[in-house]
């Protein structure tokens, strides 16, 4: 059967369509002179206004929050000035005889007391800059030198997680896993482990 | 009356072929249950597969379900059939710098799961590697049993269903008793299943268990708060294994595995792969991750890492 004589011209005009998108046309002038704008603007980028750096302290990020349980004090032990609110500060480290005798300090050599208690309100915890911070956002206190511990848990990545995975999840304190005084997990006794096959009663 | 005639008298005139088919029909009647058992062993028997049913025959399912094991546990157990949330792909981290092989995940789940506890079935395997040799079966121990862990020289990588894209097991059944959701959630019908476990011999991790014997779950520890395709008590002579806690994770909002909640150092992550800020993303993109015997292509939903 002859080819019909439409056929072939309908072909080439289907094949050679896309040509139409790269040969000059209105729409196409106006793309080129975009991009001519656009380029100008980045030249004049520098005209713009610095974004903030991270450590401008005046222009800070505010403070993210997490919802934490309350911090897992002794009983009867906070607030702290109940007590401190009447005694003078010592500075001195010592090992304590009259008061806390059972904190034993084993976090890294050479810490004292005052190195994360703020010495004059002891309801407070002191942050390396001098900002007195609460007991229930301790995270920002030990995030100072566990920094990649610190962002993986504010991801939720570090530490137990419980609650919905959708919806509400419940952060803990780091406190509520490692004691703030003696940090390192101690070994657990394990579960029992599986019966053997052949001990199985059938 | 001639001699032939005689003898035929007494002789009873049946074919073979009605032989046979009086003898199939009696083999029939004896393999049907008897008269103490109830209607409901009925439906079951003649219950479709679990995708072929209507919504009311889902309903009737349910509804016989939830008395039977009402009644057999003294409690009220509700089974639901709750589908996969749109949009959701469950991921699992397994930190490994972390875990200390305490087997608390073992055990939430036997307690969650309604496992059988008589034979005894756990669908977490943890194994003790040595530091030394890295992660080589060849040298791993999983009836450990220390006074403490983690043990010097060691560390611990617990194995359970990694609920694979490409799952070997759901290939091999031959009654497609099990399959993959939606949500990448590997499912077991139990109703359907045959119990032949060619599964357990496709999976290359181990994660598939088989009830030899009628399970034994104490009603006092039986979780009521049930799953069709998850953790409904299971019958003697079918496979199980882990679900990902589809009972708790397909909910709005969703809860936690129970293996994940019960890890008290933290080692377990859980999340929606296609959620770019789960803490699942996070770990994928941001630490090194490892896959479980990855030359087999199974592209298992468990990704086991290291946060430090």
């Amino acid at each position: 059967m002859r080819t019909p004589s439409f056929v072939t011209p309908l072909l080439l005009l289907v094949a050679l369509w896309p040509l139409q998108l790269v040969t000059s046309g209105p729409a196409q002038a106006g793309a080129q002179k975009d991009q001519q704008e656009t380029g100008k603007a980045a030249a004049g980028d520098q005209k713009l206004e610095k974004p903030a750096l991270p450590y401008d302290i005046k222009n800070k990020p505010p403070v993210q929050t997490f919802p934490v349980p309350r911090p897992p004090f002794s009983p009867d032990i906070f607030p702290c000035s109940q007590c401190h609110a009447m005694m003078k500060p010592n500075l001195n480290p010592r090992v304590l005889t009259d008061y806390h005798t059972e904190i034993v300090l084993h976090h890294s050599e050479g810490r004292w007391c005052t190195d994360c208690h703020n010495a004059l309100d002891r309801d407070k915890l002191r942050l390396i800059s001098g900002e007195l911070i609460d007991f229930s956002v301790s995270y920002r206190l030990c995030g100072q030198c566990h920094g990649d511990k610190f962002r993986d848990w504010k991801v939720g990545v570090h530490g137990k997680r419980t609650g919905n995975w959708n919806g509400d999840k419940q952060y803990l304190l780091c406190v509520h896993c490692h004691n703030p005084h003696d940090p390192k997990f101690k070994p657990l006794k394990p579960l029992p482990p599986p019966v053997r096959p052949a001990n199985l009663r059938r | 009356m001639s001699d032939t005639e005689n003898r035929d008298e007494h002789v009873l005139h049946r074919s073979r072929r009605k032989m046979l088919k009086s003898l199939a029909a009696g083999i029939g009647l004896i393999a049907l249950p008897g008269k103490e058992a109830s209607a409901s062993v009925w439906e079951e028997f003649f219950q479709k597969h679990f995708r072929e049913l209507s919504k009311d025959e889902l309903k009737g399912v349910i509804d016989r379900m939830e008395q039977q094991y009402s009644k057999q546990f003294g409690k009220k157990v509700k089974v639901k059939t709750t589908l996969p949330i749109e949009g959701v792909k469950y991921g699992y981290g397994l930190d490994l710098s972390r875990c200390i092989g305490c087997r608390r995940c073992v055990y939430g789940c036997v307690a969650e799961n309604n496992q059988s506890r008589t034979p005894q079935i756990q669908w977490i395997r943890v194994m003790q590697l040595d530091k030394d040799k890295g992660v080589d079966l060849s040298h791993a121990e999983h009836y450990y049993n220390p006074a403490e862990v983690p043990a010097k020289g060691h560390f611990y990588m617990p194995v359970q269903c990694q609920q694979c894209e490409n799952p070997p097991c759901t290939r091999v059944c031959p009654v497609q008793a099990t399959w993959k959701e939606h949500d990448g959630i590997v499912v077991v019908d139990y109703n359907w299943c045959i119990g032949c476990r060619y599964c357990m011999a496709a999976c290359p991790y181990g994660a598939r268990h088989f009830n030899w014997a009628k399970p034994v779950l104490p009603p006092a520890e039986m979780n009521p708060n049930t799953h069709y395709l998850g953790n409904r008590p299971r019958p003697k002579g079918v496979v199980e294994k882990c679900t990902f806690c589809i009972q708790r994770t397909r909910e709005q909002p969703g809860r936690y595995p129970a293996c994940e909640e019960a890890c008290p150092v933290g080692a377990r992550k859980f999340g929606n792969l296609l959620d770019p800020e789960s803490e699942i993303r996070y770990l994928i993109e941001h630490k090194r991750v490892f896959i479980f015997k990855e030359d087999l292509n199974t592209q298992p939903k468990f990704f086991y890492f290291y946060a430090t």
